[in-house]
Formats: structure tokens, sequence, C-alpha cells
């Protein structure tokens, strides 16, 4: 037992050429994670110039081929053709579109809107403060893709709507976020000089309380992005999100699953488009977050 | 809680205006939807329909399922088995990985094997469950024909749906039981137990891991909503007959009583296993007992 204890020293002992190791691993991941946001940003501007294909062009006599690198695959089409002999790299490009759309737009809907619920709710408190609290409590009481299908159930899919339920899910983490910090920051003494000059409520409100709790907010908006595309993924997967043949990630992961034993590109490609875009996005949020707030550490 | 949930439903489901649209066929006359909607007394103002809601909700009676003709919550409770089973091995599975991971990656901080496990972390976070899914049913039954694709009843019918559905909390739960050994690990206390020359096995877990887990049992607690709505698509992909799929194919159907029903179940199983999980504190910190 004696041999194990100096076999184990204090952890907090740092070893410089891990440390740096991690700070390259860090940044490297900040510097994927741009490259991978730059890179669905241009597929997305310039779908129709990149992809090789229309991604709707069905061509039934193409149907499943493999990709290019293996036998019986042509260079026309790299990733291989889907069951109706659409392009599948065509068809991932122009995904992009809808995942960075329905995740920026949700994203961009749901933090104003929850950061202004947070912030009235802070520092009004009161009446307003309990329902939407309460509003808060009820939402998180139930698992968010049930109430997300539900209500995709009823309106009917579209792309419009799923960014309406996805803003619909989000808003609560930006409103607790927010109204912590207003708490926190209501009773500090340049809030309480500003109101004792006469500043008018949604002066303090904008000018003295907002910029002190942005930090936070857009660390967790950046991981929101992910998790928005993360979720319109699914949406779509289930039948319930971006309707064929408008090409969608989540979409054409669901149409290939029938054809699981035969055409594994079908499948495979669209998931790891979804899976690269989340995770540079997730690193970008590390490394945010690592930037803005280093106490931020659990989020 | 549930109360609130149930007022959620009930007015999401009236969203769209009229349900009759939803529920009868597009080729209903108009007399139709009038009869239609006395029977069900939708013809009555919304506080009353929800009165009448809540007291029969309350009774267990959600109406019945408009394509199975039998109680709405009878269905559901009889796939509760299946989706808490599913639930419970994700749990197991995400928990037997992720502590031990996160000890280890906390003791040996900023070494490769800690940045691996982070960066595996950060890969778990970000697979699409669906996807993760597939390709396991590529793999290890259409490959290797190890597992069965679907369906439930074997042990070996579990696994796959239960790694699949396990493996984003892992990822969280490995982050979270890191960042609070990290924290504990720096402690006066711990610094004591390592200087009267305690074995490490000693110290990591006895001293610092059990200090670690309160907030690991908080999560865990929250984890279960995260697991009870991501089966609803691990059970799509497995065709795992639980009462997600029950819910997404009720959806399509347009079987609401069993819409409402699944969520409102699920919306009360998730409040009971944290009411279960407040109770767990007590046994892990009996601090907490003596204060409440």
């Amino acid at each position: 037992m004696a041999v194990q204890t100096v076999a184990m020293p204090v952890p907090v002992a740092r070893r410089p050429r891990a440390r740096s190791l991690r700070s390259l691993l860090r940044n490297r991941g900040a510097l994927i994670g741009m490259v991978v946001l730059l890179a669905n940003v241009i597929a997305a501007v310039f779908a129709t110039s990149i992809a090789p294909m229309d991604p709707l062009d069905q061509d039934i006599a193409q149907r499943l081929l493999p990709p290019a690198w293996l036998d019986g695959g042509s260079t026309e089409h790299l990733l291989g053709t889907d069951q109706l002999g659409r392009d599948i790299l065509s068809r991932i490009i122009h995904g992009s579109r809808i995942s960075l759309l329905i995740g920026f737009l949700s994203v961009a809907i749901s933090l104003p809107l929850g950061v202004a619920i947070g912030l009235v709710s802070g520092y009004a408190g009161g009446r307003f403060d309990d329902a939407m609290m309460r509003l808060a409590d009820v939402q998180l009481a139930f698992p968010f893709i049930l109430l997300a299908i539900t209500i995709a159930g009823v309106l009917g899919p579209s792309p419009r709507n799923v960014i309406v339920i996805l803003a619909i899910g989000g808003w609560v983490v930006y409103a607790r976020i927010t109204r912590g910090q207003v708490l926190a920051l209501r009773e500090k003494e340049f809030i309480e000089a500003a109101r004792s000059l006469g500043a008018p409520h949604m002066g303090i409100m904008l000018r003295h309380i907002l910029p002190n709790v942005l930090t936070p907010v857009i660390v967790v908006g950046t991981f929101a992005v992910a998790q928005m595309i993360l979720l319109e993924s699914s949406l779509s997967f289930l039948g319930l999100g971006v309707q064929p043949p408008t090409p969608s990630w989540g979409g054409m992961l669901n149409d290939g699953r029938g054809y699981i034993t035969l055409a594994w590109w079908l499948t495979t490609f669209p998931g790891a488009a979804i899976m690269v875009t989340v995770l540079g996005l997730n690193f970008l949020g590390d490394w945010l977050r690592d930037l803005l707030d280093p106490r931020l550490q659990n989020l | 809680m549930v109360f609130g949930v149930s007022l959620v439903v009930f007015f999401v489901i009236r969203l769209s205006g009229d349900p009759t649209y939803l529920m009868l066929p597009p080729n209903a006359t108009d007399e139709d939807r009038v009869r239609f909607a006395r029977e069900l007394g939708l013809d009555r103002p919304l506080p009353v329909q929800y009165g009448v809601f809540i007291r029969r909700a309350v009774a267990g009676d959600f109406g019945r399922s408009l394509r199975y003709n039998q109680p709405a919550l009878g269905l559901v409770l009889e796939r509760l088995p299946a989706t808490l089973e599913l639930a419970a091995a994700a749990l197991v599975v995400s928990l037997v990985v992720a502590i031990p991971a996160g000890v280890v990656s906390a003791v040996r901080r900023n070494t490769s094997v800690d940045n691996l496990t982070m960066l595996g972390a950060l890969f778990g976070q970000s697979m699409p469950v669906f996807w993760l899914g597939i390709l396991l049913i590529l793999v290890f039954s259409v490959r290797l024909d190890l597992f069965p694709t679907s369906g439930r009843g074997t042990f070996a019918h579990l696994v796959l749906p239960a790694v699949t559905l396990g493996l984003y909390s892992t990822a969280r739960v490995t982050r979270l039981v890191r960042a609070g050994m990290l924290e504990v690990l720096g402690q006066d206390y711990v610094r004591t137990a390592w200087a009267k020359g305690l074995a490490a096995r000693v110290v990591i877990y006895k001293h610092a891991l059990r200090n670690t887990l309160i907030p690991v049992v908080t999560i865990v607690g929250l984890e279960l909503g995260t697991l009870l709505g991501g089966a609803v698509i691990t059970e799509t992909v497995f065709a795992w007959p639980g009462i997600g799929r029950l819910a997404v194919t009720a959806i399509f159907q347009r079987d609401y009583p069993v819409v409402q029903a699944a969520v409102c179940t699920t919306a009360v199983v998730f409040v009971l296993s944290n009411l279960f999980v407040d109770a767990v504190y007590g046994w892990l910190d009996p601090r907490i007992r003596i204060t409440t």
C-alpha cells in the first residue's frame, strides 16, 4: 500500500509536457471548430454552386451506388447515391443549410427572449417572476423531446415550426442564468448609484445589468446551437421535422434506415456530418468558455 | 408540477384550433365533426374541458385510444416496464463507465489519459443518439451478428439500446465527476488524508469520491429526464416496445388521448424518480437527513 501512495502523488502537481499537450489540444479543438463552422457556412451559402449535383435529381438507374472508392462506385457520386439515385454528397451539402439555419435561428429567437424574461424576472420580481419561474419548472419537468414531438405533431412538420418549437424549448436556460445574475447584481452599489441618480428602470436594466450577464449567456448560447442542431436532426429523423424531399441530415438518416443491410453509406455519411458539425460547435463553446470565463467549468 | 404538465399538454393539443380536424380523417363531413366533438365534449368551453380532463386524468382516465379503442392509460402502462428497463439499463451503463472514467481523469489530471477521456466525452456529447444506434446495428448486428437488431426479450436485445441511450449521459456524468473530484481533491481534508499516509485507494474512493457523489446524484436525477426523452428516439431505432415509440406512433396516427397519457405518465415517472433521488441524498450524506 505504501508503494502505491508513492506511485500516486498529490494529483494537483502538473507536468509541463502534459500541460502543453493539453493547451495544444484545446487550441487545436478551437481551430477544428472554427474550420468546421466555416466549412458549414460556406457549404450552406454556396450550396448550389458547390454541390456536384442537384440534391433532388433522381435517377433510378443509379440507385444505391456505393461511394467512389468501393467496387461499383463512380467518381460522379463521391459518397454514393440513395434509394432514389440522388447524390448523397450533394444532399449533405444542401442539408447544412437546414441545420445551420434552424440551429442559429432558434437560438437567435430563444436567447433574447430568455434574457429579456430573466432580466425582468430578476429585476422586478413579484408575480411575473413567480409565473415565469413556475413555467420554467414545468417545462423542465418533462423531457423536451416529448413536448417537441407533440407540438410538431399538432402544428404539422415544417422548418418554421421546428424553429418555433426549439425556441420555445430553449428560453428556460437563458432566463434562469440571467435571473440568477441579475439577483446578484441588483443590490450592488453601482446599481444603487444609478437608481439614486434617477436613471429609469429600463436604462438600468439595459445599460448597467445586461452587459454584466452576457458572458455566460453567450457561452451557453454557443453550446445551444449545437444542441438545437442535434434536436432538429432528431425531429427530422422521427419524421416530424423537415419534410422530404428537402435534404436534411436527420431526414436522410431516416430514409436510409430501411436500407441498412444493403447500403451503409445512406446513414453513415449524414450522421457523420451531424456529429462533425456538433462537435465543432462544442469545441468552439469550450474554447469560448475558457477564454471568457474559466469559472463556468460545469456548463 | 404534474398539474402544470397536464395544463401544457392539454393546451398544446388544442394549439391547432379545432382538434376534430386532427383526429378525424380529412374526408370527414362537417356533420361528423359536430357529432364527434359532442361525443368528446369538445363543444364545451375550454376551462370546462380542462376541468373534465383533469378530473378524469386524476382518476387515471385519459379517454380511449382512437386507434385501439382501449383505455389510453392502459396502453401506456403496458409499455412502461419496457421503457423503465431500458432507461435503468442505460443509467447503469453510464454510471459504470462514467464514475471510474471521471475519477481516473481527475486523479491523472492533465495527462494524456485525462485528455483522451475528455475528448471522448466531447465526442459522446456530440453524437446523435439515432446515428449511434444505427452504427451499432450496422457493426454488431449486420456485420458481426452478435446482437439482434430490434425488439425486446432476452438480455442480448437490451445491450445495444442501453449503450445507445446511455452514451450521452455517460459523457455528461464523466465530465461532472471529473470536475467534482478536482474540487474535492484540492481540499484540506484530502491533503490530511494523504499526509496520514493512507492508501491511495482509500483517499480517492472513501474520502474524495463520496463527497463528489452528491452533485452527481442530483444530475442523475435530471439525467433520468434526458434518458426518458432519449428513449423516444432509441425505442424508434430499435423497435423497442416502450412508451416513447408508442407516443411517436400515436402522434402520427393522431391518437391524442394516447399522446396525452404518455406525456403525463413520463412526467409523473420523472417527478417520482427525483423524489427517490432526494431520498438517496440522506443515505449519501447523513448531514442532510439531520437538517431536513
